[in-house]
């Protein structure tokens, strides 16, 4: 991205630039919010610890990608079924304890295991920033109208952010496992009358909400280097997404996800202390304008 | 009816046990004040550290024991209340323990604008974006260059030793500025901790606290039968953020060392706190008080470990959520029925012999 100055002024060029290269941020963001989206309409938790999880899963495939030599795409898929695993046993061992009508056993519970796997990896993976193989695919980019060119990296990003996101909604309103997940959503004593298994419908939940992780934490770890403090900014990126979007629709988390990233874009052009600022801004804007977020589906 | 017509009811909140309980604490803070004249330097540093955990902890418990209202950005407050503190003594030259309460209101003056947009947040949500908010503190506190920037500064010597409070204690008993300095630290956070539990209490005692439980237990229900939710909800919002920026200021004029990423530290100033009351007992009084002394205990032992010290912190307030959700003290309390610092009302029915 082109630095700019006052004196410089905005020239059309910058200006797509800034666009362009914040959608395509949005894409990675949209990637760390939807399984936060996704656990929190099936059931209603707020998950503090997800950013932390998405930096296990980037260790996971760093781990698995240097274990197993079948380069970092064969990491990750190492890595997704791990991740669905961990997934599937936090819920079942933890959350499902916690869960109920009280808010505040299942919001520490999460902020409590967010304490323990920061300074867990802190203890096993050292302070150091990793950053995957990218095997020289962050330095490629495609050469578009004026000059510009966008980084291969990121539109890969956006395109597994959109594929993430449709494949989420397929398994959400067209199988039977959707029609579990939205009958336990909309009301879980009458879902279990019908004979479906609210705590198995919520551990299946949260693993495929640990494999959307793993899928973010993929491209977090070829675009940028990587420690085990930097979990709960990716939890705020994928908060501000969820409600900036709206609660309830992935498209708009997907939305949310683009209009941070361009923020943050823009911010970082001015200055570059300022792209975490103007990004928090936009999201508190746009709360102040739009309580419920610009496409809101669910109620809550 | 002639049975009922013998009979006097009344409501109470206290009992012998919580009369004997007030003797014994005034008898302590006593104690307490008289420890630095005996006491070595290293366990005035530690209570001072206590002190300031506990005024954090029972304002946290306040607004998320009572209120529901659960957050996890009140380092927003610490950090505010901390650089109000450095800004005043150093660019505007004030006493230091004037500016402790400047700091104070500095916080709630913010705190009241600010709980007009997070309040839109319901219940998790309103804990994420209360971190947002400490966020945008810390970025912006970070780009002003008089009070070091990003990377912090230090109160200079003038402001931390030449304090009247300080020449005083340094002049009546005697010791040098840097014992003096503790002393007069460690007693004026004994009167912030001090304070802000007789507060509390007072507060969960009168009307208001009545609504914060009608709130807590059900919170419909307590709008229908007339409690004005948000009024309370922003007055015990507004009150806590006086409480952080008050003892933020007081933590900060102690380290006399300054940096955005140290004020606004969600470690610190909120994870510690919250597990000190969580693991003690949330929405009692007595909890954060067992739970400061396990903290401190565990920090005696463990802290030499690092991060597994905070693995340790973390995976205990996981287990204490997990199979004590009450925590240590409300798990006792409720066993064993003993309320040293009561506020609920009980009925109590006297006279009445014909009663069966």
């Amino acid at each position: 991205m082109l630095p700019i100055s006052v004196d410089e002024g905005l020239t059309l060029t910058t200006l797509i630039d800034i666009l362009v290269q914040g959608i395509l941020l949005g894409g990675l963001y949209a990637l760390f919010a939807a399984g936060l989206s996704l656990i929190f309409g099936v059931m209603r938790l707020v998950n503090l610890a997800h950013g932390d999880l998405i930096v296990l899963a980037a260790y996971l495939i760093l781990v698995a990608t240097n274990a197993l030599g079948v380069g970092v795409v064969g990491g990750l898929a190492a890595a997704i079924p791990a991740m669905f695993a961990v997934g599937y046993l936090l819920q079942r061992l933890l959350f499902n304890r916690v869960l109920g009508k009280d808010i505040l056993p299942p919001l520490l519970t999460s902020f409590g295991l967010s304490i323990f796997l920061q300074n867990g990896m802190l203890t096993g993976f050292s302070a150091d920033s990793r950053r995957l193989p990218a095997g020289g695919v962050e330095t490629l980019s495609v050469p578009i109208v004026g000059g510009l060119a966008i980084g291969v990296l990121p539109l890969l990003t956006f395109l597994a952010a959109v594929c993430v996101i449709v494949s989420m909604n397929q398994i959400f309103y067209r199988t039977a496992l959707g029609r579990g997940f939205r009958a336990v959503s909309d009301d879980p004593v009458t879902a279990q009358l019908m004979g479906i298994d609210n705590r198995q419908m919520f551990a299946i939940a949260m693993g495929i909400a640990m494999v959307v992780c793993a899928i973010a934490a993929f491209f977090l770890g070829l675009r940028a280097n990587f420690d085990p403090t930097i979990g709960p900014a990716r939890l705020i990126f994928a908060f501000e997404a969820v409600i900036i979007g709206g609660l309830g629709s992935l498209w708009g988390t997907l939305a949310g996800g683009v209009i941070l990233g361009v923020a943050q874009t823009a911010g970082a052009a001015v200055d570059p202390e300022w792209q975490l600022l103007v990004g928090h801004l936009a999201f508190l804007f746009v709360l102040v304008l739009k309580p419920r977020g610009l496409f809101p589906r669910s109620a809550d | 009816m002639s049975v009922l017509a013998h009979q006097r009811f009344s409501a109470a909140t206290g009992t012998r046990l919580s009369a004997i309980a007030g003797v014994g604490a005034l008898a302590l803070v006593a104690l307490l004040a008289a420890l630095p004249f005996f006491a070595s330097r290293g366990l005035i540093q530690d209570l001072f550290l206590v002190f300031s955990l506990l005024a954090l902890a029972q304002y946290w418990n306040l607004l998320a024991g009572y209120a529901g209202l659960v957050s996890v950005g009140q380092q927003a407050f610490v950090g505010l209340g901390a650089y109000a503190l450095f800004a005043s003594t150093m660019l505007a030259g004030l006493d230091p323990v004037l500016s402790i309460l400047i700091a104070g209101a500095v916080a709630a003056i913010v705190a009241w604008p600010v709980a007009l947009v997070v309040f839109r947040l319901k219940n998790a949500y309103f804990a994420v974006g209360t971190w947002v908010v400490a966020e945008v503190f810390r970025l912006v506190v970070a780009q002003i260059k008089s009070l070091g920037g990003g990377t912090g500064t230090a109160l200079p010597k003038s402001v931390t030793n030449d304090s009247a409070l300080i020449s005083l204690i340094a002049h009546v008993t005697g010791s040098r500025t840097p014992a003096a300095r503790d002393m007069a630290a460690y007693w004026l956070a004994l009167v912030v901790v001090v304070l802000t539990m007789a507060l509390v209490y007072a507060l969960l005692r009168s009307k208001r606290g009545l609504a914060l439980s009608a709130i807590r237990d059900n919170e419909g229900a307590a709008g229908s039968v007339g409690v004005n939710l948000a009024r309370t909800k922003l007055y015990v919002y507004v009150v806590c953020a006086f409480g952080a920026g008050l003892t933020g200021a007081l933590i900060y004029l102690q380290k006399a060392r300054i940096s955005p990423d140290a004020a606004f530290s969600v470690t610190d100033w909120t994870a510690f706190v919250l597990f000190i009351v969580i693991i003690g007992g949330i929405a009692t009084i007595e909890g954060p008080i067992v739970g400061v002394l396990i903290f401190w205990l565990l920090q005696d032992q463990l802290a030499a470990f690092g991060a597994w010290y905070l693995m340790i912190l973390g995976a205990l307030a996981v287990c204490v959520m997990l199979f004590f959700p009450e925590g240590v003290w409300g798990a006792l309390a409720h066993r064993y029925d003993i309320h040293l610092f009561p506020f609920r009302r009980r009925l109590v029915v006297s006279g009445g012999k014909g009663a069966t």
